[in-house]
């Protein structure tokens, strides 16, 4: 979509305009851009820019280590980009001008957790490049979301690094109250003064449920009473997790940005808040809810994990997500039943990023189902 | 029968690069895939696969003039059965530990289309010494496409070689080399090289 965009740009000038000929008519076949911002260029820019919040509040609240971990990411991705773009006999600054790599850079950075090793964040960001995008034939021809190849890449890789448990930067305190299931651990913190020492809080959903699957009876009502992390922690993003998906605020402006700018399609968040909410609260009825109230229970699937993160920031790419509105509204339904899926069947406490690659793969099932009727009526089958 | 086809030195030969099993015929793939997670197993297999190979091709070579044309593959598939099983019990008597981490893919080595399209191709036409030296080939070609896949995977994902630690301590192990995607990534990756190395051979003798 986005090649196709930059190919069409406007033919201001017709080639031959007989002279004289009086006001001169201009015929183009369609499709016909009429904006200048929705180029790949723009287009990559208005992401960074949406993600400028995201990035600002990773670092206030995590501090050098996010900021490293950005760095590494972006300067892997463009040193992969140019690596293996001199490698298919490309010219590599020409590559470099789409601004796509430190787009992908910084989604994959946003989607690590701060504490996870420098060569994490590098491996990812190779990986996206090389096997998410250019063994595709480069931006525009790769099925997966790229970032999410590379994060899938690291997360299977290096498994103690991103899994649940790599989030949490124990300290012998916390360490020893982990150890001690009766303490309760990150559930009762009051004030912790470093967010990293926590779980993340759909780590601690996740370990609530088999907890009260584990000693349903037994469970103490006194704990069931109150919501693990206040939900407006959530929503403001004091609390641990991926860099970027800490903060629902952030995402919702710069996602709100990326939809009024059009570089995102409204449709996908929407599909996918519409899916989680109603899951969510199906699972709730189902009798899966916590011990949290309904409210609680969707407020914090919706405000906990990478729910706000993926749905505006990752299921968005215009290259990896269906091309027409039908199947937009499609593609961010399935997204969100996919993630509660994960989020209440799997092993896993997340599944924003298996979800997206999932329904990647049938983008274009769904480009194919969904593909409007040309004016005139259908295309007659040729024998 | 034997003049008119290739000749033992040339079928050694194109066995080992130029028709090499994995990378230029792609045959053989169950196993390449599935047990190239170390270089220990992945040897393991090449040499159970070189004697099935060798024994068979020479057999079916011996009775190439008693096939019938509409039971060749029956016939080869039990021929390779009978030396799989001889192999399958060896192992399990010799090396138990190894035959019980390669587990099915032991028996599996019937099925290996490497082994019916060398009875196939060569053994049922040309005569025994013209068989055996092409089995000795691809079998070489074979060991040396797993070595290579499970060298990178190994190396990448477990920082050892035959076992023995070749990474610094330090080394991360990256988990998902020794998985089965690794298997798959690797083999892309390595197919590309290879199909890369030979479009500019063919581009240098071209020029020239």
């Amino acid at each position: 979509m986005t090649e196709a965009t930059d190919n069409n740009q406007q033919t201001d000038t017709p080639p031959r305009a007989p002279a004289g000929a009086g006001p001169v008519i201009h015929v183009a076949p369609s499709p016909h851009s009429f904006s200048k911002s929705l180029t790949t260029r723009w287009m990559m820019a208005d992401v960074l820019l949406a993600a400028a919040p995201l990035v600002a509040w990773a670092i206030f609240q995590f501090g050098a280590e996010a900021l490293l971990q950005l760095v590494v990411c972006v300067g892997g991705c463009v040193v992969a980009e140019a690596v293996f773009t001199a490698m298919r006999g490309r010219c590599p600054l020409g590559a470099m001008k789409d601004l796509s790599a430190p787009v992908t850079g910084v989604i994959l950075a946003m989607s690590l957790p701060c504490t996870a090793p420098w060569y994490v964040g590098f491996i990812g960001a190779c990986a996206a490049i090389g096997i998410g995008k250019v063994v595709f034939g480069g931006l525009g021809q790769n099925i997966f979301n790229p970032a999410m190849v590379g994060r899938a890449f690291v997360m299977i890789c290096f498994a103690w690094a991103l899994a649940a448990g790599g989030y949490v930067q124990l300290d012998e305190e916390t360490a020893a109250a982990a150890a001690d299931p009766e303490s309760g651990m990150a559930m009762t913190a009051k004030e912790p003064l470093d967010v990293i020492s926590q779980a993340t809080p759909m780590d601690v959903l996740k370990t609530r449920i088999k907890d009260r699957k584990e000693a349903a009876p037994t469970t103490s009502p006194a704990r069931d009473d109150e919501s693990p992390v206040a939900l407006s922690r959530l929503f403001l993003g004091n609390v641990n997790g991926s860099i970027g998906e800490v903060s629902t605020l952030a995402c919702l402006i710069g996602g709100l940005y990326l939809c009024w700018r059009r570089t995102a399609a409204w449709q996908i968040p929407a599909g996918v808040l519409l899916a989680s909410v109603i899951t969510a609260g199906l699972a709730h009825l189902g009798g899966g809810g916590a011990g949290l109230s309904m409210a609680d229970f969707v407020g914090y699937h919706m405000f906990g994990g990478a729910l706000m993160f993926g749905a505006f920031f990752i299921a968005t790419d215009p290259v990896s997500s269906p091309i027409t509105p039908k199947g937009r509204w499609i593609f961010g339904i399935g997204l969100g039943l996919f993630i509660m899926l994960f989020r209440t069947m799997s092993v896993f406490p997340e599944g924003v990023m298996f979800a997206v690659l999932m329904m990647n793969a049938v983008v274009p099932l769904i480009n194919r189902w969904t593909i409007g009727t040309p004016v005139g009526g259908p295309v007659p089958e040729r024998k | 029968m034997a003049s008119d086809g290739p000749t033992a030195g040339e079928r050694f030969l194109r066995g080992l690069i130029p028709e090499n099993p994995v990378y230029r015929q792609l045959l053989g793939m169950c196993p390449t895939l599935a047990v190239t997670g170390g270089m220990k197993t992945a040897m393991t297999m090449a040499g159970a696969v070189a004697f099935v190979l060798i024994c068979a091709n020479v057999l079916t070579s011996l009775i190439r003039n008693l096939l019938k044309p509409h039971l060749r593959i029956l016939v080869f598939t039990l021929t390779i059965a009978a030396f799989v099983t001889i192999a399958d019990r060896v192992l399990a008597y010799a090396m138990y530990d190894m035959s019980q981490e390669l587990g099915p893919y032991i028996p599996l080595i019937i099925v290996n289309c490497v082994i019916i399209c060398r009875c196939e191709v060569c053994a049922s036409k040309q005569s025994v010494v013209v068989a055996a030296s092409d089995a000795a080939g691809q079998s070489i070609g074979f060991a040396m496409a797993l070595a290579s896949i499970a060298a990178v995977r190994e190396i990448l994902g477990s920082g050892t070689f035959f076992g023995l630690r070749v990474m610094p301590e330090a080394w991360p192990n990256w988990g998902i080399m020794v998985m089965p995607p690794g298997a798959f990534l690797t083999l892309g990756l390595l197919l590309g090289l290879a199909n890369w190395i030979g479009a500019v051979r063919e581009k240098r003798s071209g020029a020239v």
